[in-house]
């Protein structure tokens, strides 16, 4: 968890949820704790048990067992879905209805109406770059656009708490930044929002930390937000005299030549980086690139899930 | 939620259903089949009327008896067909939206899951309803106008027959909350199919006196209480001095007023099974 999500109030707290449907284990073990205003990733396989999670986790899956508590209260509790956004992953609706009436009825259901819920559906449109179709029967929409009108009706009560379940399925990269630009408003207005998602990239570019689901259990966390503790750096160089292969540990370890002109290290974090070029300047090094190398999210997750979740 | 809160959540849903119907054009489909069954039924009863009057053999009784047998045909024929529109309208409304993830955005927001499945039920119900009495009142016009003929039990047989669409939507309804759409259709129309034929079965016991044939009959009735609806409201459509020894076959055995409150009471049952199947269902 990110220091500041550790002090504030936990947003989502389970103890030990289980789903069994027969004696299939969708959800093993999950148990996690979410601060409020975290942009959370939840990472795993297909049939990890990430959907029947959220799915518990708002009240439309009851646990086998164990506990937990959203926004505060027990699960399922009604005055805590007040305050709950939700798209799920395959968005479906009433598609002869239209745009602005679809979302008029979920606005209804959370208790809105009149000049208000007017309003913000007019306001989420135009967010979500639909207040030209609104008027369309939805059975005219592209996937992406249904996806987009999904998001607007997750948005529509201001939520405290967003429950995105692969938001960006179906959306070209110009949707992607849309959705990316509503998450981060939703990080400013202090939101909190669990993100399901096989996009790792997006995932790594949004959120603040993840957890990795495997076989229905929380294997493994990721603050994403902090600097690099370590990093991967490709120098490649004129020449490296004697000694100065070694001279570089000081800025990082496994420091080595693999080849003539090429040195790599993994530097004490980001700000070792200048440190060691100007090292390297100073003692006369002529150095044709960089290449700072980070451990992106798809290593992490394929170490963490191992051998054996991989298809084939 | 409070209650006022809940019932907007069940009339929003309920409101949907309507404008859905009406999108989907089930109204417009519903409304032509009753205008194509109300002309061939008019133009039948008009040539019947017409050809009793100009036969000086038929009398008065005769031909008022012959009015209420195609009277009472043209209500078994709209009963079946706002039966059917009864249990198929609402086949889907729950398995549908849940296997196709409609349900999951609804029942996730802050509202009962028995507003859900009681807004549904009562759109339904005002549609199926609706459908009936556009048919019935057909069928009264059709013989006020085209023989001048105005049948007796009105009053009586119009909330019998509501009933009986009550029931068999109902069950429709509640099986939806548990099965899948097209197994939840099989059993719908089997529900009611074990009704009718439960109900010839009883007719021809009275009809021949095979106490053993109505004993099976009323226990099928009491299984599945639909059809001995209309059964009564045959009784009553018809004038007193043919219900007695079983007149026109359709009131050879007539279901005591008892088994109103039993219909009653089972579309209740049948309602508080789908709100609390619903209520615990996966989603």
């Amino acid at each position: 968890m990110t220091e500041a999500a550790a002090g504030r109030p936990a947003a989502i707290e389970t103890r030990a949820l289980r789903r069994q449907f027969g004696s299939t284990v969708a959800v093993a073990d999950l148990s996690l704790r979410v601060g409020a205003g975290e942009i959370f990733g939840f990472l795993g396989p297909n049939g990890a048990g990430k959907t029947t999670s959220i799915k518990m986790l708002l009240a439309l899956v009851a646990p086998t067992s164990g506990t937990g508590d959203v926004l505060g209260r027990p699960l399922g509790d009604r005055a805590a879905r007040a305050r709950i956004g939700f798209l799920p992953e395959h968005f479906r609706f009433h598609e002869t209805l239209t745009a602005i009436e679809l979302l008029r009825f979920h606005g209804r259901l959370h208790g809105l109406r009149g000049v208000s819920l007017e309003a913000r559906i007019d306001r989420l449109l135009t967010r979500v770059d639909l207040l030209d179709a609104a008027d369309r029967p939805l059975r005219g929409y592209s996937k992406g656009m249904l996806q987009r009108v999904g998001l607007a009706q997750a948005l529509l009560n201001d939520p405290e708490l967003v429950f995105l379940d692969e938001p960006t399925s179906g959306l070209d990269p110009l949707g992607r930044l849309l959705v990316r630009g509503i998450i981060d408003e939703l990080r400013s207005n202090g939101v909190t929002v669990f993100l399901n998602s096989h996009l790792l990239g997006e995932v790594e570019m949004t959120c603040d930390r993840v957890a990795f689901v495997k076989r229905g259990r929380v294997v493994a966390q990721r603050v994403l937000s902090m600097p690099a503790e370590t990093l991967d750096v490709e120098l490649h160089v004129e020449s490296a005299a004697p000694g100065i292969v070694e001279g570089l540990s000081r800025f990082g370890t496994n420091a080595s030549q693999p080849r003539p002109g090429v040195i790599t290290l993994q530097a004490h974090g980001d700000a070792a980086v200048p440190e060691l070029v100007c090292w390297l300047v100073q003692q006369g090094i002529r150095i044709h690139a960089v290449h700072p190398r980070r451990t992106s999210l798809e290593d992490v997750f394929l170490d963490v899930m191992g051998e054996d979740e991989r298809p084939g | 939620m409070s209650g006022p809160a809940s019932l907007r959540s069940a009339i929003t849903v309920a409101h949907l259903t309507l404008v859905e119907a009406r999108r989907r054009r089930i109204v417009l489909a519903g409304a032509v089949c009753a205008s194509a069954f109300l002309t061939v039924f008019g133009v039948a009863v008009a040539f019947a009327y017409r050809e009793m009057m100009a036969d000086a053999a038929v009398s008065f009784v005769q031909r008022q008896a012959t009015l209420t047998f195609i009277m009472l045909v043209g209500f078994m024929a709209a009963n079946f067909l706002s039966v059917m529109f009864a249990i198929l309208l609402p086949v889907d409304t729950l398995s549908g939206e849940i296997d196709s993830g409609v349900m999951q955005t609804i029942a996730s927001k802050p509202i009962d899951r028995a507003q859900i499945v009681l807004g549904k039920w009562a759109g339904h119900l005002l549609l199926a309803v609706f459908y009936l009495l556009l048919m019935s009142a057909g069928i009264l016009a059709v013989m006020r106008l085209a023989a001048g003929f105005v049948p007796v039990g009105v009053p009586h047989a119009i909330p019998l027959l509501m009933l009986e669409i009550a029931v068999s939507l109902t069950v429709s309804v509640a099986g939806g909350s548990r099965f899948s759409t097209v197994t939840n259709g099989i059993m719908a129309l089997g529900f009611y199919g074990v009704a009718f034929i439960g109900g010839f079965v009883e007719q021809i016991g009275g009809f021949a006196g095979i106490v053993s044939l109505r004993t099976i009959g009323i226990i099928v009735s009491l299984v599945s209480p639909a059809d001995s609806m209309w059964r009564l409201a045959a009784h009553y459509l018809q004038p007193e001095i043919l219900r007695g020894s079983g007149g026109l076959a359709l009131g050879a055995s007539v279901p005591t007023p008892l088994m109103v409150w039993w219909a009653a009471g089972f579309t209740l049952m049948a309602l508080l099974y789908a709100v609390e199947t619903f209520r615990h269902r996966a989603l």
